[in-house]
Formats: structure tokens, C-alpha cells, sequence
């Protein structure tokens, strides 16, 4: 069975199409003001490299802030379901979900299954997801890689005060004027997110392994501050973290279309 | 990367005043207050609990430098020098570290009391904000704080977000307010509070062939019901004061005044000591209260 | 004094509402002993009276600094409001 999942975010779009359980296509692409057009133009290119055509698709769920303009959708599942579910898909067993990506973060837990238990999300903030720390890279006038690798390097702790983006960004331009190494100003705003990211994991309780998810699961500087964070020696983290929502929903499509066989061509 | 001096709009203009009519030789009590704030920095002297003479200033990178430049306006403009005073009462964020100050007290108690000078004892319901924080507060008839809260914390509630909005548009910060009123019909509010996607709407919102003032009205508006949900945590009971930036953009505070039904009174004062004003006042029950004479604080 | 000590940023109010007048009158202060993220400090107002307030570095991260208390499934009653023999602590959120 081929299916499809498609994660609308207000920055990114991610399609993803599933063949018997595994990634057969995927493409990524920024979403921008016309997220039906991008999000219809996105799945043809992961359909084709799939090598497929769209009629094939048993089933496309969309997920993500803006998974009710996908109107081509056949269903449509939250950020947090699809997440848990890509995440026991790779992951079986583990029972705490984390995912961080540019807009929203969240931690869950499952059971183990797949299935959704409780969740705490950050979603309307920018300090708590990984805009955080573009912004910040921007001020330090540092590509994103960049400075997480040099914040991996620090040995020192400073402490951020600023617990908003746009004042971060000022304390980070005065720490710059006063001196400070810019890998311990990388590391502390690791560190600030990674502590935020870390207190809503607390309130989901964490619980065995945990399975890190989101775009923010390739930056080293936040995975280490995270670890250290959370107290944990390791975070499982997938091949392509940031497709786990398109992943999940598509998993989803072919769970409904399983149940629904022939509810849509 | 350099902040801009955008920051200018959230504070006066840098001066001193002293008042002509009175000399600080003939007054029994002397006292100075100083508020350390992050963008500008006050100092009030008080002759037997009444205002004499002020000076504010751009915050320097240190509290103590800021506090002395602050003071030296003052002096320079009256003659008095610092043995002159008998008593300090520092207050803002680098309240803790001045030396010379007898006692440190907060600024929402600093604030509380130097509103009641400014605009009376019937004022009940405090509103300031700045460039980078918001206050809240609620006093009895003696400027006593009854109520309080302050929201330092998120950039959409201070006028920093105002500044970013503006940036964006590209409008001069002062025009926000009037042209938040030359639309056709009031847009609802932005949607999204957090700065960084509200830039996002607001873009969204030109594409859609929104004017700017229209999105600027929209950000106003959203501005407002946060104010305003602020103000009713703590309570709004008449007479209701404004001090800080936000007073001089009519488009948040007539939206305010529409959304809580209650008018702000007007005030002839420069709002913006209302901290070191307050700081001041508590220097002369402090001296006094010292000096055995009962008073109180 | 009713004191509101947190914040509001897009995600709500995080706000810690202590009666201080209450406060005034209780001598243990056993609020601060029972918050496991030391959240709370015990300072002399403006007015004179010893009372309990949420620390300068908390108060801008509370729903953090809060989160293990407060669970995302059911709520057992807060240590810090359990704590206060006189109902003087609220918290909004
Ligand atoms: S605290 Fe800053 S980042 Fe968070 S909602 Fe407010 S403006 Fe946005
Ligand atoms: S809820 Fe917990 S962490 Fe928060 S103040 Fe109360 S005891 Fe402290």
C-alpha cells in the first residue's frame, strides 16, 4: 500500500510518501503565504521520487499548524499524534517523545505503541523552539552550523537572563560588546532553550529511552545542552529527524486506510 | 550589529529642571532620589517632601555611572552638592548596587508613590510601560501599592514590540498612534502575540492588500487587550494614571481607555520620574521616621 | 498587598498571586521550604513587613521553573500552596 503524510508548518512543508512502511519519497520545501499550492507541488515532487503517481496514494493525511489547507487531504492528525506515532514506528518501546522544531516544541508520552498518553507543547513562544537560536546565530553573525559546533566546544557556563527572542537578542549583542567568547554565548543559548525544552519533558515525566525528533535534533550544540539537561547519557535520534511528522501522518494514512480499504482512490 | 537608538522614543529627551520659585537652602529636609532603569536613568531631589528639581539621563553601562551622571544633572542645575543631602533612596533595576544610597526600594513601591504626587490621591490604577517592561499596579490614597504586577518578561507586551512592528513598516515610531486611527474600519486584533510571528502576520496581512496603518491599527488593538487584560488581573478602579512611552502612542492608550471604559487622567508632569520621584518621597518619611519623628512611610 | 509575581507572554499568564498582608503574619514561612526549584525568597517590603516573594531569576521562567509540579495529566495540589497555612498563594495557571 502507498501512502501519503504532508506536514504543513507556517515555514516549512514536508511531504513524505510510505510504500509498506518505509520512506519511498520525501521532499521539503519552504511553505510561504501559498501553503495549498506549495503543499499540492511538494507532494507531486515526492510522489515522483517515489516513482509513483499521485492516483496511487491510498490515503494522504496532513498534519502541522496549517494541515486544514491542505484541502487535497483525505484526513488530518495533530503535530503531537503524528510525532508519536513516527516515533514508536522507529523507535519501538520508547516511551518519552521529544521534538523541536522552528516553530513548536513539544514533549510526549506513549506507550510505547504509538499511542499518545499526555503532551506539553510550546507552540506560540519563539523562545521555546528552534527560531530561538537562528535568531541568536544571526545576531553572532554565525551560520546556524557554525554556531552549534562552536557551542560544543564551550567549557564555560553563562548564564542568559533574557527568556524572550527579541531581548535575547540584545543581551547577546551586549555579552558580544563586553568580551565574552562567542562559543560560551552559543553554548548559554543552547543551554536556555535546551532548560525550557527540558521543563516540558518534566511535565510529561520522562521514562526510558527518549527519542528526539524536529529539525533542532541535527544542531549538536542543543542535542549536548539537552543531554545534559534532561540527565540522560542518550537521545535516540531518526536518520531524518525532521520529516517525523510527514513520517507519522503518513503512517496514520495507512492505518485509516487500512481500516477504510477503497474509502478514496 | 548595533541596537538602534530607536530606543530614544521610550524616554525623554536627556535634561534638568529645578523649580525657580524655591532654593534648597531655605527647606529643613533634603533628600534624592535616584531610579537606575535600562534605558534611562532619573534623579529627583525633594525639598521637605516636595518636588524641586530632576534630571534624567541615557543608562550608562554601569548602575553607579548612570546613577552619578544622573545626579550631576541635578546638582549642576541646583548648586547642591551630595553632603547637602540627608538622605538616598535608590530604586529600578540597578537598585542594588548603588553605595551611596541609604536604602534600595522597589520601583512598583517607588512607582506607586510617585504617581500619587504626579497625579493625585485619587488615583487608584497605575499603568506604565516602557521600553522594555510593563507595570500594573493599584494604590490607596497614599500611593501605598494595594495590587501589583509587572511583565518584564515577553517583548509583546513592552513597547519594544511596538518598535519592531514599526521597523518592519518602516513608519516612524511617534506616527504609529495617529495612524492607527486614519482606516476605514477598526481590523481585529493581530493574532498572533509573540513579536517574532506577529512580523510574520503582518507581512501575510500587506500581501493580502492590508494598508499599513490598517496593520498598524491591528497591532495597536492587540496591544491593548494584552494592557488591558494585565490591568484587570490587578483591578481598574478610577482614576486611572499612564506614565511611561506608551502614554505618547495614542493609538494603545485610546484603545485601552475604549477596552477598560475608564479615561486616563491628564497630567502636567514629565511622567517619566515617576520612580525617582517616588524614591524621593520615601527618602523624606525614611529621614524623618530616622530622626524620631513619627511619619508614615 | 496582593503581589503578582510571573508573567504573560503568547503561550498565557504564568502569575504567582501572594497575599502579602497575609504573609506578614506568618512566621515559619514554610512556602519557601517546600518548593523543590527554590522559587520563593523571603525579603522586607516598602513597608516594613517581612514577606514572601518569587526570586528575581524565577520569575521570567515560572512555567518552567513550575513545570515538574504541574504534570500535563492530573494535578496533585502544589507544595507551595499546600505549604501556606494561610491560604495567602495562587497560582494562575
Ligand atoms: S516572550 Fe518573546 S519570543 Fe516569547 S512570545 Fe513574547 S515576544 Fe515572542
Ligand atoms: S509549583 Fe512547585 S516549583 Fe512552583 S512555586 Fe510551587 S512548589 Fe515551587
Amino acid at each position: 500500500m502507498i501512502t501519503a503524510g504532508i506536514d504543513v508548518g507556517s515555514k516549512n512543508i514536508k511531504a513524505v510518501v510510505l510504500r509498506d512502511g518505509r520512506i519511498a519519497g520525501e521532499a521539503v520545501g519552504s511553505g510561504g503565504f501559498e501553503q495549498l499550492a506549495r503543499a499540492t507541488e511538494l507532494l507531486k515532487q515526492a510522489v515522483r521520487a517515489a516513482g509513483c503517481a499521485t492516483a496511487d496514494l491510498a490515503h494522504i493525511t496532513a498534519t502541522g499548524a496549517g494541515r486544514t489547507a491542505v484541502a487535497f487531504a483525505h484526513s488530518t492528525v495533530t503535530g503531537v499524534t503524528a510525532g508519536a506515532r513516527a516515533a514508536n514506528h522507529l523507535f519501538p518501546g520508547a516511551r518519552t517523545v521529544v521534538e523541536v522544531g522552528a516553530e513548536e516544541s513539544r514533549a510526549v508520552k506513549t506507550d510505547g505503541a504509538g499511542r499518545v498518553l499526555d503532551s506539553a507543547v510550546n507552540e506560540k513562544c519563539a523562545a521555546g523552539s528552534g527560531s530561538f537560536t537562528e535568531s541568536m546565530a544571526r545576531a553572532l553573525g554565525m551560520t546556524l552550523e557554525e554556531f552549534a559546533v562552536r557551542s560544543t566546544q564551550s567549557t564555560a557556563r553563562i548564564p542568559m537572563n533574557a527568556q524572550c527572542t527579541v531581548f535575547a537578542e540584545s543581551e547577546v549583542v551586549n555579552l558580544i560588546h563586553s568580551g565574552v567568547d562567542p562559543k560560551d554565548i552559543a553554548r548559554a543559548v543552547h543551554d536556555a532553550i535546551a532548560s525550557r525544552v527540558a521543563a516540558m519533558v518534566r511535565r510529561v515525566k520522562l521514562e526510558g529511552e527518549v527519542v528526539l525528533l524536529g529539525g533542532m535534533a541535527h544542531n549538536p550544540g542543543f542535542v549536548k545542552c539537552l543531554k545534559e539537561n534532561l540527565e540522560v547519557e542518550t537521545l535516540l535520534i531518526p536518520d531524518r529527524p525532521e520529516l517525523a511528522d510527514a513520517l507519522g501522518a503518513a503512517l496514520v494514512a495507512a492505518d485509516r486506510a487500512g481500516a477504510a480499504p477503497g474509502g478514496r482512490p | 550589529m548595533m541596537m538602534a537608538p530607536r530606543q530614544e522614543y521610550w524616554r525623554w529627551a536627556e535634561g534638568s529642571w529645578a523649580d525657580p520659585d524655591r532654593h534648597w537652602k531655605d527647606a529643613r529636609v533634603v533628600t534624592l532620589g535616584i531610579d537606575v532603569g535600562s534605558v534611562s536613568s532619573e534623579a529627583v531631589v525633594c525639598l521637605d517632601g516636595e518636588l524641586y528639581a530632576f534630571s534624567t539621563v541615557r543608562t550608562a553601562a554601569g548602575s553607579v555611572e548612570s546613577a552619578e551622571n544622573a545626579m550631576k544633572g541635578v546638582f549642576e542645575r541646583t548648586g547642591l552638592r551630595f553632603d547637602d543631602i540627608h538622605y538616598v533612596v535608590g530604586t529600578g533595576y540597578g537598585r542594588v548596587n548603588l553605595p551611596f544610597a541609604h536604602k534600595a526600594i522597589t520601583e512598583i513601591a517607588c512607582h506607586g508613590r510617585g504617581a500619587n504626587y504626579m497625579g493625585g490621591p485619587s488615583v487608584r490604577t497605575i499603568l506604565d510601560m516602557g521600553g522594555q517592561d510593563c507595570k500594573a499596579i493599584r494604590v490607596d490614597e497614599r500611593g501605598k501599592v494595594t495590587n501589583f504586577l509587572m511583565n518584564d518578561k515577553c517583548a509583546a507586551g513592552t513597547g519594544r514590540g511596538m518598535e519592531v512592528i514599526a521597523d518592519l513598516l518602516e513608519v516612524p515610531i511617534e506616527e504609529l498612534g495617529p495612524r492607527s486611527f486614519d482606516i476605514d474600519e477598526e481590523p481585529a486584533a493581530v493574532s498572533d502575540v509573540c513579536v517574532v510571528f506577529a512580523k510574520s502576520e503582518a507581512m501575510a496581512r500587506l500581501k493580502d492588500g492590508w494598508s499599513k496603518n490598517k496593520v498598524i491599527a491591528a497591532y495597536c488593538r492587540a496591544m491593548a487587550e494584552r494592557v488591558a487584560a494585565l490591568l484587570q488581573r490587578v483591578g481598574v478602579e478610577p482614576e486611572f494614571f499612564i506614565t511611561g512611552g506608551i502614554s505618547k502612542n495614542i493609538g494603545v492608550v485610546r484603545r485601552i481607555e475604549e477596552i477598560i471604559g475608564v479615561k486616563a487622567l491628564p497630567t502636567p508632569y514629565d511622567t517619566q520620574i515617576a520612580g525617582a520621584l517616588g524614591a524621593a518621597l520615601f527618602a523624606h518619611a525614611l529621614y524623618l521616621k530616622a530622626r524620631g519623628k513619627p511619619q508614615a512611610a | 498587598m496582593i503581589a503578582h509575581y510571573g508573567y504573560q507572554d503568547a503561550e498565557g499568564e504564568f502569575f504567582i498571586t501572594i497575599d502579602t498582608d497575609r504573609c506578614g503574619r506568618c512566621d515559619g514561612k514554610p512556602c519557601v521550604a517546600a518548593c523543590p526549584r527554590g522559587v520563593f525568597t523571603v525579603e522586607e517590603d516598602p513597608y516594613g513587613d517581612t514577606v514572601v516573594a518569587v526570586d528575581d531569576r524565577r520569575r521570567k521562567r515560572l512555567r518552567y521553573e513550575c513545570a515538574g509540579c504541574k504534570p500535563a495529566g492530573d494535578r496533585p495540589s502544589l507544595p507551595c500552596v499546600r505549604a501556606c497555612p494561610w491560604g495567602a498563594m495562587t497560582h494562575s495557571w
